[in-house]
């Protein structure tokens, strides 16, 4: 029986290795300072890098953190101070919900309320998409890890006679200031490959962005036009931004899964 | 059975912290031996060592000898399972399956070895059952799950579910702490039924406990066994002054 | 200050120390609660926007858009079949391939594996859970279509071609390499929910299997996976959802073709997929509406299955109240 079960977590785990290993054979050798330094070329012809698609994926991450952020931190701080009675377990429940719905919904979503509005496709609305599926992971992570500041550290503070929003701000966020940047790291790496909701919001764009309210380029964008279209030399380079990709995502989850396991390893 | 349980020179470790030293004692057979000792002095660790139990937590250590009808249970090549299985042991909390029927937990050892005959299952779960004093109490609630009962009778439906395999030896790791007065009196009525038939190894914080059911005690302190011998003269004329101040309650 | 005065202000103090908050909690308390009422205000505001912009679609078909199968732009008439069968056949593949896997990967890491190889290959499934679809659906169209296409199905279509499942043109893409991927990407979902289950289950259970003389298996078998059943369940239904709502990887190898077939070696459509493709090429308000109604369909499919998986998964244990994802 443990031979059977062994198998099975091999077979979870060989995809893994399979899927690392093409990547590696096959964009290494296209991932050089031109990848990361130019812009795509024009049809057909050879040459070119992804530098819009990284900078752009930089700066709609930071769009949707931006949005994102505060309000899944304040959501969460809610969760866990508020003493209204069904509310919370309302919020809980919609997050859960918001969690599970599927990416391309989402950007269904953005598109509806930022695209056709101003009527055309814009990082703004890529931002949004992503904030959007960040949200309930940075709210669930923020509550857990303010709950697990002891309640003994809340009512040293009362007694010293700090007002109950010090307690929150001075000494519980601080406190738990690691394991919610770990939340957030977390949803970033999530929301970093996420290609789906940006179809239709932000769209893709061949050269650098202009504004916010244009359409932007997108790693994982460039990546799926790359691989469906009929160009030797443009698989080679979605390839790349694959390994890229997926170098960027693996650093960032192993980061919050190294700060996780020292402080908090009552939590798994 | 004529022998009951040799314990020779049994040492045990948590990783590199020695919890048990140098035990040597003798279980007399079809009776009871009570361990008593203040909490954190290896009485659970030395009861888990009787049925291989202790090496279960990853970093467990044990050596030495434990002899059951003249064979050692730690020889090399011994199977721990299967010495688990012809030793019963009842936990401090009651711990029936919830998922399975009072019938299907106290027949849950005998399926284990492959008993499959409905006929045989019936006749022994009733058996167990009436000798743990339960069948009255559960014969017409036999098909509701384990966890509906009482914690009396959960931890007296466990004893049943040790007991339905017929073993010679019964470990009790202090079976009574977490029930109230009756249904204790219940368990120690109990005891003193089964030691007709079986060894019967009782770890217990309650002294009184141990002056009510057992034959023989020893008392344990910090990973030694200080003294042991026959109950009614531990308690009255203790050899060892640790094991006065521990009877007269100077510490512990 | 007088003894009178003393306790006057004294008692004023403990009296209204409970009653008044400054206006700088009122404040900080306010916003907080704005934060998490503008999280219930964002979901129903996705649900209106995508109702409206879905109107005429809805007014359109009605109910037979869910069960006719043409899907015709150009002639405007839109039939949702094709896109649902493709979705429940793609997502109930990947289930059969990666229930068994990923609960017996389950099984190992939380009962049966030594316990130093445990957290690594943890880690391992967790880093699979990271992978982003596009990267998938990249390997997929490169390196496991032509896989299929030159050695697993005609093997299939030889050894057993009499069954309609097997039968048809070797492409490749189609259904069995869509629901292969989808099985690759929700099986780390479903061992890591699984396992986490499975450690929730209390010790003492354990122990009380052990002391009965069972194996390390019979003591899984016995006292923890019955004990864990219903979260096992809610396990299986996550990777339902997610199954259900994965997009790329599935559009870049399921063929995008918009027909009801019953063999898994034919090209399919899921409603993800067709959204992925069209949304930007759709040109009428219908086409918009049909397609967003399809949304709308994925939206309520994926609510209630996580919804009920959630509960299952809650009721073993508070333990593991917390999906992480």
């Amino acid at each position: 029986m443990s031979a059977l079960t062994a198998g099975s977590a091999l077979a979870v785990v060989l995809p893994l290795i399979l899927l690392f290993g093409f990547l590696l054979h096959q964009g290494a050798s296209a991932v050089n300072v031109d990848f990361f330094t130019r812009l795509p070329k024009p049809v057909g012809e050879a040459g070119g890098g992804m530098a819009n698609a990284i900078v752009g994926s930089l700066i709609l991450i930071a769009l949707a953190g931006a949005l994102g952020l505060p309000l899944g931190i304040l959501g969460g701080v809610y969760l866990t101070e508020s003493r209204d009675r069904r509310l919370p377990w309302l919020i809980r429940f919609v997050a859960d919900v918001l969690n599970g719905v599927p990416s391309i919904v989402i950007g269904i979503f953005a598109y509806t309320v930022v695209v056709l509005p101003m009527r055309r496709f814009s990082a703004l609305a890529g931002g949004v998409a992503l904030a959007v599926i960040m949200l309930p992971i940075v709210l669930r992570t923020t509550e857990e890890m303010m709950r697990l500041v002891p309640a003994s550290l809340r009512e040293a503070a009362l007694a010293l006679g700090l007002p109950e929003w010090k307690v929150i701000l001075r000494v519980v966020l601080p406190t738990a200031r690691a394991g919610i940047i770990t939340g957030v790291m977390v949803a970033i790496a999530r929301v970093a490959g996420e290609t789906a909701p940006l179809l239709f919001t932000a769209f893709g764009n061949r050269f650098w962005h202009q504004r916010l309210d244009q359409p932007i380029a997108a790693l994982p964008l460039q990546i799926f036009a790359y691989a469906i279209a009929p160009f030797d030399d443009w698989h080679r380079q979605a390839w790349a931004g694959a390994l890229v990709l997926i170098a960027l995502v693996f650093l960032v989850s192993l980061a919050a899964r190294i700060a996780t396991r020292g402080r908090y390893s009552a939590v798994r | 059975m004529a022998d009951g349980i040799l314990v020779k020179d049994l040492n045990a470790w948590f990783g590199t912290l020695h919890v048990l030293r140098d035990i040597g004692l003798a279980i007399a057979p079809k009776a009871v031996t009570a361990i008593i000792g203040p909490s954190g002095c290896g009485k659970s660790t030395f009861i888990r060592c009787l049925n291989r139990m202790h090496e279960v937590v990853p970093s467990a250590r044990v050596s030495g000898t434990v002899l059951v009808e003249g064979a050692n249970l730690y020889a090399p090549g011994v199977d721990p399972v299967e010495v688990r299985r012809k030793i019963g042991m009842v936990f401090q909390r009651a711990n029936p399956f919830p998922t399975m029927s009072a019938f299907d937990n106290v027949a849950a050892g005998l399926r284990l070895a492959g008993m499959r005959n409905r006929a045989v299952l019936n006749d022994a779960v009733e058996r167990a059952l009436t000798h743990a004093a339960l069948w009255d109490e559960v014969k017409d609630r036999l098909d509701k799950p384990g966890s509906s009962l009482s914690g009396g009778q959960q931890q007296r439906l466990c004893i049943a579910r040790a007991l339905a395999v017929e073993p010679e030896v019964m470990l009790m790791d202090e079976p009574c702490s977490a029930l109230d007065p009756i249904a204790t009196a219940k368990i120690e009525e109990l005891i003193l039924e089964l030691r007709k038939d079986l060894t019967i190894v009782i770890v217990t914080h309650n002294m009184q406990q141990a002056a009510r059911v057992s034959e023989a005690t020893g008392f344990f302190l910090l990973g030694e066994l200080v003294e042991f011998g026959v109950t009614r003269e531990l308690f009255t004329n203790p050899r060892d002054k640790r094991t006065e101040d521990y009877i007269t309650g100077r510490f512990g | 200050m007088t003894t009178a005065a003393a306790s006057r202000s004294l008692s004023s103090t403990v009296v209204s120390a409970r009653a008044r908050r400054g206006w700088g909690d009122r404040l900080f308390r306010g916003l907080a609660r704005g934060a998490a009422l503008s999280l219930i205000l964002l979901v129903t505001a996705m649900i209106i926007g995508m109702a409206g912009a879905a109107m005429p679609s809805f007014r359109a078909f009605g109910w037979r858009f869910l069960y006719t199968s043409t899907w015709d732009p150009v002639a405007e008439t839109f039939g949702a079949l094709p896109f649902v069968y493709g979705t429940l056949v793609s997502s109930l593949l990947a289930l059969v391939i990666a229930v068994p896997l990923g609960l017996g990967a389950a099984i190992f890491l939380a009962e049966l594996a030594p316990v130093w190889i445990r957290p690594p290959i943890t880690f391992l499934v967790e880093l699979v859970a990271a992978v982003p679809s596009v990267v998938f659906g990249l390997w997929g169209i490169f390196v496991l279509a032509p896989w299929l296409r030159n050695w697993v199905q005609p093997a299939l279509g030889a050894s057993l071609g009499f069954l309609p499942l097997f039968q048809g043109p070797p492409y490749g893409v189609g259904m069995l390499a869509a629901g292969i991927i989808l099985a690759i990407m929700i099986v780390p979902f479903i061992t890591a929910v699984s396992r986490e289950v499975l450690l929730a289950v209390p010790n003492t259970q354990r122990e009380a299997a052990l002391g009965l003389g069972a194996t390390r298996w019979e003591t899984t078998r016995i006292a923890v996976l019955r004990y864990g059943k219903s979260g096992l369940i809610g396990a299986v239904l996550l990777g339902l959802g997610r199954a259900l709502g994965e997009t790329m990887a599935v559009t870049m190898v399921i063929g995008n073709r918009p027909e009801v077939a019953i063999s898994l070696f034919a090209p399919g459509y899921t409603m993800a997929s067709v959204i992925a493709n069209e949304f930007t090429e759709a040109t009428s308000d219908l086409y918009l509406g049909a397609l967003i109604e399809i949304g709308l369909l994925l939206f309520a499919v994926t609510v209630i299955v996580n919804a009920l998986a959630r509960l299952l998964v809650w009721s073993v244990g508070g333990a593991v109240k917390q999906v992480r994802e």
